[in-house]
């Protein structure tokens, strides 16, 4: 595989005209101060060449605080592209291009790079001032200190300002084009077309002629840029890949969630009501669910947590779709409403997605620390059902399956998504009609023979009723009810029977879920189990493993509660088992305490998800290889 | 449900209203006058039953829906107007009753409450006020005057009560009332007049705790005193109270507050005309204030403010039609395709 750290002969050979050099993939981190647009920079750049065919994963990193202060190393935001010609599921371990915006950005971004990268950086902001504020006593690009990396100092400031000269453009207003200048630059180092990023341009900015016109120009000055300029000898191309026909969108976890919450309305014919209360990184779910108000989507931004989950849990009651959508702290606060929703047997759905905890921890960094809060964490004998999302894509499956099963069982379903899938995104061949799942939903209307905790004999669910329905008028509440007839009960048997049939309600669910499949041969020693959105990393490291003549099999759980059935018996089937998660082992608590087994752990909390290398590493040394 | 305005609505009785639930507040406590007055006025109401949603928090008076025959939902504490909320949004035909308490609606439900009154959510809110936590056995409560003493404040107690219709005035409610368990005509028409509101109404019901506050609304309420202890506010009329309606309620142009007067001293066109139609924070804020703190003014009972404004779910109609009127009916299709797609052969 051509990498782009392997071309350094192409690189140093010099060259009147540029030739242009094909490699198979390529991993590029933009970085700045929060207030330099590198993140739109990223999802520019991510855009034009997803419309180009490549495969594709992002991972934008941004600092909890909007704007920490300028040109500190806290202040870095970043975006990482991974673009390549055939299938990838990381945004990539080690950045290949850097592009720093000021010497905080590269400062913060230095030790990810491997030798022999490309530092492209704007040479305006390298200044003592700066240097102070970045933590540096000498010149970075003077000091020697980055000897073994590719430094291109451009003074982007100044080129753009210069290429928007003839503009009426205050000095602000110049400045803030410079992520332009450095997208145009980008895109001719990587022989992207700059037609999508000024459709979008002329798109965003519609009706301020001005703006457009500046970008646009500091865009293609970019590009002419690296064309003529002595920096580069030579530009790349990576190759589109071969997919399966259809139409394709790029799309984050969060956006796929919203998008599969309205697929359930138009699945089931009911209106979604959404509670939220703003928090990252789930907020942009409820942003997204806002517009849709042509749809049959409603959204309520509540005056808490509690209150979000509590509306959510009055429209489940009302008869329709209830969601509500938060993170770690917000769901903490949700637990005992959503312990009602258990009691009352109400079909509710609790998005969480995951970040570093504990308490606030770290806002904008992904983790996987919420399993057994989400399993576990509500007074009393609590079951429900929690399901984690693997991709940014499959959160839109994940959105419908998590309905699916709410409604035919009458029960809560808790979705984990996390930070790096919410706010990562990948390709996404659009489903056809017939690929979306289908189900539909039953309330009760028959007055005769109505008892509010009668049971579905095969799934243990008990009927829905929309309030409203003549001669089902009836009560529900969180005190313990009394079996069939769901009168208030304080009787010791029937508490037992109670708590026996929720469990074995959920239990049930297992039968409603598909098979863990096991990937890879099937016949290693070696397991690995995944969950959640780490199923690209871990895919990645078991594939570079094979290639290296190591055979391990995989397993990702979708289903955390219930497990799938037949999860003992792909155990017993393995000498070693791994489990990978972002935390200190809350998976491999769930299967030791099950299944009387021992596991291996992989365990990261560094708020960053795990790369290929590390998990490659940790399972040699596991395996003592 | 577009059905219900057509199907005739049935000639209901009280009886039709109870489930027949063993009711099993304490002997003697006000919640079963309150019960019985809303069970008789629902039946005058234009709702069909099964249109009722009754929506409780924790507390003695959040047993509530259990004894009606209507849809009920008890539900955890403090969060009944939220969840009342979500159920209203969804289907806004229901008439739906919040049924809440002094620690449930104003402590740990605080939140809620001045949420869901600054919303405007139509949904009636009676907040049983008995100035004191009766189910977990006599601790003071949010509206426990100072100086109570009970099994958590052997002292008594030390901080400042809210006056809850006073918090309501502050939150922006349209509708607040005030009235209580012992007066069956009175709580009738306040409830006639909450249900008439569109908005949320809130109404503070005076609840007696036999066990553990008994006698707390005596200095107003008592039979003895109440003509001269409390004030009962009628729209349009002048506030004049007192055994004899010998005194009225006039507003001190300079110290910009409400005094008891004497109609034998004070001619009688100073005195307020109550006017709760008018959206005059200041003095609703005012007379609802009035009984407390030792002001030697009447306890103001009735309805202290309604106020004509737009409900939460008109906004919402209203916006979800502008949008489907810009944009169309959304079809999912078309939003997968959204933002910037390409094509693979
Ligand atoms: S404790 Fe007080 S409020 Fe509760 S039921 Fe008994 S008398 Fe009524």
């Amino acid at each position: 595989m051509k990498k782009l750290t392997d071309m350094s002969a192409e690189l140093d050979a010099g060259s009147s005209e540029k030739k242009l050099i094909e490699i198979d993939e390529v991993t590029i981190r933009f970085a700045g101060d929060s207030g330099d647009g590198m993140q739109l920079t990223g999802t520019r750049f991510t855009t034009a060449s997803a419309l180009l065919g490549n495969d594709i994963a992002t991972l934008p990193d941004y600092p909890a605080e909007i704007r920490a202060p300028a040109g500190t190393v806290p202040g870095v935001s970043g975006f990482q592209v991974h673009f390549s010609s055939h299938e990838i599921h990381t945004p990539g371990d080690t950045p290949d291009v850097l592009v720093a915006m000021n010497p905080a950005a590269l400062k913060a971004n230095l030790a990810d790079l491997p030798q022999q990268a490309i530092i492209i950086t704007n040479s305006d902001e390298y200044t003592a001032e700066n240097f102070a504020k970045a933590g540096y006593t000498t010149n970075p690009l003077e000091d020697g200190s980055l000897r073994n990396y590719r430094v291109i100092p451009i003074p982007i400031g100044r080129m753009t300002a210069e290429a928007l000269a003839e503009t009426d453009l205050n000095d602000k207003e110049k400045d803030r084009s410079k992520n332009m200048f450095v997208l145009g630059l980008v895109c001719w180092l990587f022989d992207r077309p700059l037609e999508p990023t000024i459709r979008w341009i002329e798109e965003k900015f519609s009706g301020k002629e001005r703006i457009i016109a500046a970008n646009i120009q500091a865009l293609k000055a970019g590009y002419h840029y690296g064309e003529t300029a002595e920096l580069f000898p030579v530009h790349f191309k990576v190759r589109k890949m071969q997919l399966p026909p259809g139409t394709y969108r790029n799309i984050t976890g969060n956006e796929a969630l919203a998008l599969g919450m309205v697929a359930v309305t138009e699945i089931t014919g009911l209106k979604l009501f959404l509670g939220s209360y703003p928090i990252t990184p789930a907020s942009d779910i409820l942003h997204e669910l806002a517009k849709y108000k042509n749809y049959n989507v409603r959204t309520f931004q509540a005056e808490d947590e509690i209150a979000a989950v509590a509306a959510a849990i009055g429209a489940a009651y009302s008869g329709n779709l209830g969601l509500t959508t938060t993170s770690g702290p917000g769901f903490s606060l949700k637990l005992e409403a959503i312990n009602l929703a258990v009691m009352t047997e109400l079909p509710l759905v609790i998005a969480n997605i995951q970040r570093g905890g504990p308490s606030t921890g770290l806002p904008t960094k992904t983790e996987q620390a919420d399993l057994l809060q989400a399993v576990f964490g509500r007074n009393g004998e609590s079951p429900l059902v929690v399901l984690a999302a693997k991709s940014p894509a499959d959160c839109f499956y994940k959105a419908i399956e998590a309905f699916r099963i709410a409604t035919k069982f009458m029960t809560p379903v808790v979705l984990l998504s996390d930070g790096f899938i919410a706010n990562s995104s990948e390709p996404w061949r659009l489903p056809s009609e017939e690929e979306i799942p289908h189900f539909t939903v039953n309330f009760r209307t028959e007055a005769e023979g109505f008892k509010p905790y009668l049971r579905d004999e095969e799934t243990l669910a008990r009927p829905w009723v929309k309030p409203g329905t003549p001669g089902l008028e009836h009560r529900i509440g969180g005190l313990e009810k009394q079996h069939i007839t769901g009168m208030v009960s304080y009787d010791p048997e029937n508490h037992e029977t109670m708590v026996k049939l929720r469990a074995e309600k959920i239990r049930r669910v297992a039968n409603d879920i598909p098979e863990i499949k096991v990937e890879g041969s099937g016949k290693a020693d070696t397991l690995i189990i995944g969950w959640g959105g780490t199923y690209g990393t871990i895919t990645d490291a078991r594939n570079t493993l094979a290639d290296e003549g190591i055979a391990i099999d995989q397993i990702h759980l979708e289903y955390l509660s219930p497990f799938p059935k037949n999860l003992k018996q792909v155990l017993e089937n393995y000498k070693n088992i791994f489990v990978a998660e972002l935390n200190l082992g809350q998976l491999a608590f769930l299967i030791q305490g099950k299944f009387a087994i021992k596991v291996k752990q992989i365990n990261k909390v560094k708020g960053q998800p795990f790369k290929v290398g590390e998990l490659v590493d940790a399972i040699r040394k596991g395996l003592s290889l | 449900m577009s059905e219900t305005a057509t199907i005739e609505k049935p000639v209901y009785t009280k009886k039709d209203f109870s489930s027949g639930v063993e009711v099993r507040w304490c002997p003697g406590c006000g919640d079963y006058s309150i019960l019985a007055a809303v069970q008789k006025a629902l039946p005058e109401f234009e709702h069909l039953r099964e249109n009722y949603a009754f929506i409780s928090g924790i507390g003695c008076s959040s047993r509530f829906p259990y004894y009606m025959n209507t849809y009920g939902f008890h539900t955890i504490h403090g969060r009944a107007p939220a969840i009342a909320t979500g159920l209203k949004i969804m289907r806004p035909e229901l008439s739906v009753w919040v049924i809440t308490g002094d620690g449930d609606g104003l402590s740990i439900g605080g939140n809620h409450f001045i949420h869901v009154l600054r919303r405007n959510v139509d949904i009636n809110i009676l907040l049983f006020n008995n100035e004191i936590y009766g189910l977990t056995k006599g601790q003071y409560s949010p509206t426990s005057n100072l100086g109570l003493k009970t099994k958590s404040t052997p002292y008594g107690a030390i901080d400042t009560p809210l006056i809850p219709a006073r918090l309501a005035a502050g939150a922006g409610a349209t509708f607040i009332a005030r009235s209580a368990d012992m007066l069956a005509k009175h709580l009738n028409e306040t409830l006639h007049k909450a249900n008439e509101h569109k908005g949320t109404s809130f109404v503070e019901v005076l609840q007696n705790c036999y066990i553990f506050n008994d006698g707390a609304f005596d200095p107003y309420l008592e039979k003895s005193v109440r003509d001269d202890r409390v004030i009962y506010l009628e729209a349009g009329k002048p506030m004049i109270f007192g055994k004899d309606k010998d005194k009225g309620i006039r507003l001190n142009h300079k110290t910009l507050t409400l005094e008891a007067v004497s109609l034998s001293e004070v001619a009688e066109n100073e005195i307020l005309i109550h006017d709760p139609y008018h959206n005059n924070t200041a003095l609703h804020f005012m007379l609802a204030s009035m009984g407390y703190g030792g002001d030697g003014l009447p306890l103001a009972l009735g309805v202290i403010r309604s106020l004509q404004a737009p409900i939460y779910n008109d906004r919402l109609a209203e916006q979800e039609t502008e949008v489907i009127a810009k944009k169309g009916k959304g079809r999912l299709t078309d939003l997968l395709k959204s933002g910037e797609t390409w094509e693979v052969k």
